[in-house]
C-alpha cells in the first residue's frame, strides 16, 4: 500500500500547538480534559488525529478554532501559534476574523451544519460578504468558482439550491467549498466522511486532497477510522484520554507502533480479508426469506401513486450457527429487511419462515407465540434500552412476557451477566450507568435471553469505538457458538462484514446485486456495485492488525483477530 | 471493562431524578416565593372551617354591609354574612375544583392521547373528535355543559376538563409518537410484550413530565374559568360559596362594598399568578430544550 511520505520539511509551520492544557470552568482540581497537547502542522500537510470516543479530539480541534463552549471548557495552559497569531489570547473580534480566512472548519454532520431554509449559494456568499468588500457579482463570480472546484454538477442549478435537495455528498462539498472560499491556511475536518457512504467517503476524502495540493492547505484531520488515516495521513497522533500518546509520519505508524495503546487500536482494526466459513449443517434453514417486497406509500385515493420500492425479490436462507451479512449503503435496503423480518414492519409481499412458519402475514396477536425465535440488537446503544428501567428489568422483560416466573427470570439474568462479561451486582442498575460497549453487551443479553433460534443485529457495532466493536464482535461470535443461534448481520461496513460471515447479500436500492460465500463475493466480485464497495473500503490494501500489507488481492483464510 | 460507577441508583432515586435540578441549574428567588404563597393560601383555604369567625353563609339583617371592624374583619356583605369567613372557606372549592379539574382532563386526556399515539388506525378517528371540540370556545362550551348537567360541583368540574382535555390529548400523543420509534420500544415489541404493556411501562413514564407542566396550567385555568362561570351565573350553587360566586354577588354592590370583589379577586389572582410561575419553573426545569444556551 502507498502512503503518502512528501518531504515538507522545508515548507513553513502553520500550527503550533505547545503544552495545550484545557479543563472544565470554574473547577482547577477536576482532571483536566487536555492534558498538554502538542501538534505541528506544516503548509500543505495532513495531520491526522486519532482516537476513541472522548479522548479529546474535537476539544483540540474547537480550542485550535477558539469554540470552546463558555461556562464548560476554559484554556488552562499552554499556547496554540498560528502563523504567530496567539489565539488562546485572541478576542472575540480578532477570532471571529480569523475564523473563514486563516481557519475553517467541516463538520461531521453537514445537513445540520447548512442553514436549511437559505439557498447553499448564498450561504457561500455570505461568507464573502462578511470577510471581504467584493461587489455582489464578484461574489457571485467567486462562489460559483469554488463551487466548479469541489466538482458540483451544473453549479448553477445547485447555486439555487436548499440543503435539503442535494444528497449527503453534495452537501459536505457545499460546507467543504465555504470553508476553502477563502482560501484558508489551515482547514479542521473534524471527522467529515463518518456520515458518509463509503464511496462518496472516498470521492471527499480525494476532493479534501486535491483541494489541499491547489491551495497548500495544512489539514487538521479528525477521525476515528484507522483505514481512513491510512488513505490521506502524512502524519498522526494518536490521542487517548486527553493526551498525546504517539506522534509519528504514517509509515513509521502502521508498520512499527511504539506505544501499547496505538498497537491496541490498530490490532482492534478489521481487514478486507474473509473469515474461513463455518462447516454448513445439514440441518434445515432457522430462516428462510422468500421472495421478499416492501413498498412503503403507494395507493392513495384520488391519484395513486407507485409508491417508493425499499426491497424486493430478496430471497437468501440462514442455518443454524452460520452468519449472513446483509451489506449496502445508506437507502439500499437492508434494514428494510431486517425490520421486515422482525415483523416491526409488515412486508407487503413475499415469505418470512422462522423455524419453519410462516410469518410475514400473521396477525399481531397468532405472532406473538413466534417473538421469542427471532430477537434482535440495535444499532444505537444509547435508545435501545429504556433508560428508566433496572438492566434486571430489561432483561427479565422477555422471559416473563412468555410465562417465566420472576425469580427464574432473575437468575437467569445474573448468568447472562456473567456470559457478557458484565458483573452480576451491576443488574440493578440504570442503562446511563454504563459506557456504549456495556450497553451492547446488555442488550445483547436482552435479546439472548430468550434462547432464539435467530439473532438479527441490524448495525449493531457501527456506533462503537474500534476496540469496543473488536470486543463486541467476539462475544457475538461467543453466543453464537454456545447456543448454535443463527445471525443476520447488517452493515455497511465491508470490514467487519468480512470478519464475521459465512455468507454475505449485498444489495443495492432495494435489490440484492449479489450474493454467495463471503470468501468468493469480497476476493471475487462479480458485480459491479460490490467491486465499487470493495475498493472504496478505506485502507484496504492494510492489514493493521499485523502491521503489514495484505499481499495481493485479499485472501481466502486466516486474519481473524 | 468492568468499570461502572458504582453509585447505585433504586426506584426511589429515579423518582427524584426526575424532578432533581439539571447540573448547575439554580431556582430563584420568584418560584420560592411563589411556592411559599402559594402553600399559604391552600392551608389557610383547608384550614378555614376551623378559623373562620362565622358561619359563611350564615345571614344577619342586623349586620348588613358593615364596614371592616374587629368584630367582622373584612365587614359584612348585604345579607350580613361575614366577607372574611366567605372568601377563605369559598377558596376551597376554588382549589378543589382547579386540582380536580386538572387530574381529571390529565388523566382521560393521558388514556386517550396513548391510545391515539401509538394506534395509527385509531389516531385519525380521535384527533378529528378531539379537533372539533377545540373549534368551540372553552367557556361556551362549559356554559352549555353546566345547562345540561345542572350547576352542581361535578358538573363544573366536567364542564372545565372536557374541553381541556383534547390539548391534553395532542401533548400525550407527541411525546407518544415520538418514543414509539425508540430502538427500545421496538426492542420490546420483539421480545413479546403486550400492547398495554408497552403503552403504560415504557411509554406513559415519558410523558409524566411534560403533564406535571400541563396539568399546573390546567390547574390554574380552571380557577379562573370556574370563576367566569360563577360571575356568569352558570357555576356552583350560591349555598356554596367559592372566590367566583362571591364576586358575582358582588358585582352590583360594587360601589358601596368594593371588599366583595377586591378580596377574592386578589386571593385568585394571586393563586393564579403562583401556579403559573411555578409551571413554568417546572418547564423551565423538565424541558431539555428550554435550557438556556450559551453562544
Amino acid at each position: 500500500m502507498e502512503f503518502r511520505s512528501r518531504d515538507l520539511s522545508d515548507r513553513p509551520q502553520v500550527l503550533k500547538i505547545r503544552n495545550l492544557k484545557v479543563g472544565l470552568s470554574g473547577r482547577p482540581d477536576a482532571a483536566p480534559v487536555l492534558d498538554g497537547i502538542d501538534i505541528d502542522i506544516r503548509a500543505g500537510e495532513t495531520h491526522c488525529l486519532v482516537g476513541e470516543s472522548g479522548s479529546g479530539k474535537s476539544v483540540t480541534s474547537l480550542a485550535v478554532m477558539g469554540l470552546l463552549p463558555k461556562d464548560a471548557l476554559e484554556v488552562t495552559g499552554g499556547i496554540i501559534d498560528l502563523e504567530g497569531f496567539e489565539i488562546t489570547a485572541a478576542s472575540h473580534a480578532q477570532m471571529r476574523d480569523l475564523r473563514a480566512r486563516r481557519i475553517a472548519m467541516i463538520f461531521q454532520e453537514p445537513m445540520t451544519a447548512l442553514n436549511p431554509v437559505l439557498r447553499v449559494g448564498e450561504q457561500i456568499e455570505e461568507v464573502l460578504n462578511m470577510h471581504t468588500d467584493l461587489s455582489a457579482a464578484e461574489a457571485k463570480a467567486r462562489t460559483l468558482d469554488i463551487m466548479e472546484q469541489v466538482h458540483l454538477p451544473d453549479v448553477q442549478r445547485i447555486y439555487q439550491a436548499f440543503p435539503h435537495q442535494l444528497s449527503g455528498g453534495q452537501r459536505q462539498r457545499i460546507m467543504i467549498a465555504m470553508a476553502l472560499v477563502l482560501d484558508p491556511d489551515l482547514l479542521i475536518a473534524d471527522e467529515p466522511t463518518t456520515a458518509l457512504d463509503v464511496t462518496t467517503q472516498l470521492q471527499i476524502l480525494k476532493l479534501i486532497e486535491e483541494m489541499q495540493e491547489r491551495h497548500g492547505t495544512a489539514v487538521l484531520f479528525i477521525t476515528h477510522d484507522m483505514g481512513v488515516v491510512a488513505e490521506i495521513a502524512d502524519t498522526v497522533s494518536v490521542m487517548q484520554k486527553g493526551r498525546i500518546v504517539e506522534r509519528a509520519p504514517i509509515r513509521e505508524l502502521l508498520t512499527a507502533p511504539r506505544e501499547d495503546y496505538t498497537r491496541k487500536l490498530l490490532t482492534a482494526v478489521p481487514n478486507l480479508a474473509p473469515r474461513p466459513a463455518r462447516a454448513m449443517p445439514a440441518d434445515t434453514p432457522v430462516l428462510d426469506v422468500a421472495r421478499l417486497e416492501m413498498t412503503y406509500g403507494g395507493g392513495g385515493w384520488f391519484r395513486p401513486s407507485e409508491g417508493v420500492r425499499a426491497a424486493r425479490d430478496v430471497t437468501f436462507a440462514i442455518r443454524p450457527g452460520r452468519t449472513l451479512g446483509i451489506v449496502g449503503e445508506s437507502g439500499s435496503g437492508k434494514s428494510t429487511v431486517a425490520r421486515c423480518i422482525m415483523r416491526l414492519i409488515d412486508p407487503t409481499g413475499g415469505e418470512v419462515r422462522v423455524a419453519g412458519t410462516e410469518i410475514s402475514r400473521l396477525s399481531r396477536s397468532r405472532l406473538r407465540p413466534h417473538r421469542k425465535h427471532l430477537q434482535i440488537v440495535f444499532q444505537d446503544p444509547y435508545r435501545s434500552l429504556n433508560p428508566r428501567w433496572t438492566v434486571a428489568r430489561s432483561l427479565c422483560e422477555g422471559p416473563i412476557n412468555f410465562g417465566t416466573p420472576r425469580a427464574e427470570a432473575m437468575a437467569r439474568a445474573a448468568e447472562l451477566m456473567e456470559l457478557v462479561d458484565l458483573p452480576r451486582d451491576a443488574l440493578d442498575r440504570y442503562p446511563h450507568q454504563f459506557s456504549g460497549g456495556q450497553r451492547q453487551r446488555i442488550a445483547i443479553a436482552r435479546a439472548v435471553a430468550m434462547k432464539p433460534d435467530l439473532l438479527v443485529a441490524d448495525e449493531a457495532v457501527s456506533a462503537l469505538d474500534v476496540s469496543v466493536q473488536a470486543q463486541v464482535l467476539d462475544l457475538l461470535d461467543d453466543v453464537q457458538a454456545r447456543f448454535g443461534i443463527a445471525m443476520l448481520f447488517i452493515t455497511h461496513d465491508l470490514r467487519v462484514a468480512a470478519q464475521i460471515c459465512d455468507e454475505v447479500v449485498v444489495m443495492q436500492k432495494g435489490e440484492v446485486v449479489e450474493q454467495g460465500a463471503a470468501a468468493d463475493v469480497l476476493s471475487r466480485p462479480r458485480h459491479e456495485y460490490t467491486r465499487s464497495l470493495i475498493e472504496a473500503a478505506p485502507g484496504r490494501h492494510w492489514d493493521f492488525a499485523n502491521f503489514r500489507a495484505l499481499e495481493g488481492a485479499p485472501r481466502h483464510q486466516g486474519a481473524t483477530a | 471493562m468492568t468499570e461502572i460507577p458504582t453509585s447505585r441508583a433504586s426506584a426511589f432515586h429515579v423518582l427524584t431524578g426526575l424532578f432533581a435540578l439539571p447540573a448547575g441549574a439554580r431556582i430563584g428567588a420568584g418560584p420560592t416565593i411563589a411556592a411559599l404563597v402559594l402553600v399559604a393560601i391552600v392551608l389557610s383555604a383547608l384550614l378555614a372551617p376551623l378559623y373562620v369567625p362565622y358561619d359563611p353563609l350564615a345571614m344577619n339583617a342586623m349586620a348588613r354591609l358593615r364596614p371592616p371592624s374587629e368584630e367582622f374583619l373584612l365587614g359584612t356583605d348585604p345579607y350580613g354574612r361575614d366577607i372574611f369567613s366567605r372568601v377563605m372557606t369559598g377558596g376551597r372549592v376554588s382549589l378543589l375544583i382547579g386540582i380536580g379539574a386538572a387530574a381529571v382532563s390529565v388523566a382521560v386526556g393521558l388514556m386517550i392521547g396513548l391510545v391515539a399515539g401509538f394506534f395509527r388506525t385509531a389516531d385519525g378517528v380521535i384527533m378529528r373528535i378531539m379537533d372539533s371540540l377545540m373549534a368551540i370556545p372553552a367557556i361556551l362550551l362549559a356554559i352549555a355543559l353546566v345547562a345540561l348537567n345542572g350547576p352542581s360541583l361535578g358538573s363544573v368540574i366536567v364542564a372545565i376538563t372536557v374541553p381541556e382535555v383534547p390539548r391534553v390529548v395532542r401533548l400525550v400523543r407527541s411525546v407518544v409518537l415520538s418514543a414509539r420509534e425508540e430502538p427500545y420500544v421496538e426492542a420490546a415489541i420483539a421480545l413479546g410484550s403486550s400492547m398495554p404493556k408497552i403503552l403504560i411501562q415504557h411509554l406513559m413514564p415519558n410523558t409524566l413530565a411534560p403533564l406535571i407542566v400541563q396539568g399546573t396550567y390546567i390547574c390554574a385555568s380552571a380557577i379562573l374559568i370556574e370563576a367566569i362561570l360563577s360571575f356568569l351565573g352558570a357555576g356552583v350553587s350560591t349555598e356554596i360559596p367559592t372566590w367566583g360566586n362571591i364576586m358575582a354577588e358582588g358585582r352590583s354592590y360594587f360601589q358601596i362594598k368594593p371588599g366583595l370583589i377586591f378580596w377574592p379577586g386578589l386571593l385568585l389572582s394571586l393563586c393564579i399568578l403562583c401556579i403559573n410561575l411555578l409551571g413554568d419553573t417546572a418547564r423551565d426545569l423538565l424541558d431539555p430544550r428550554m435550557k438556556k444556551r450559551e453562544g
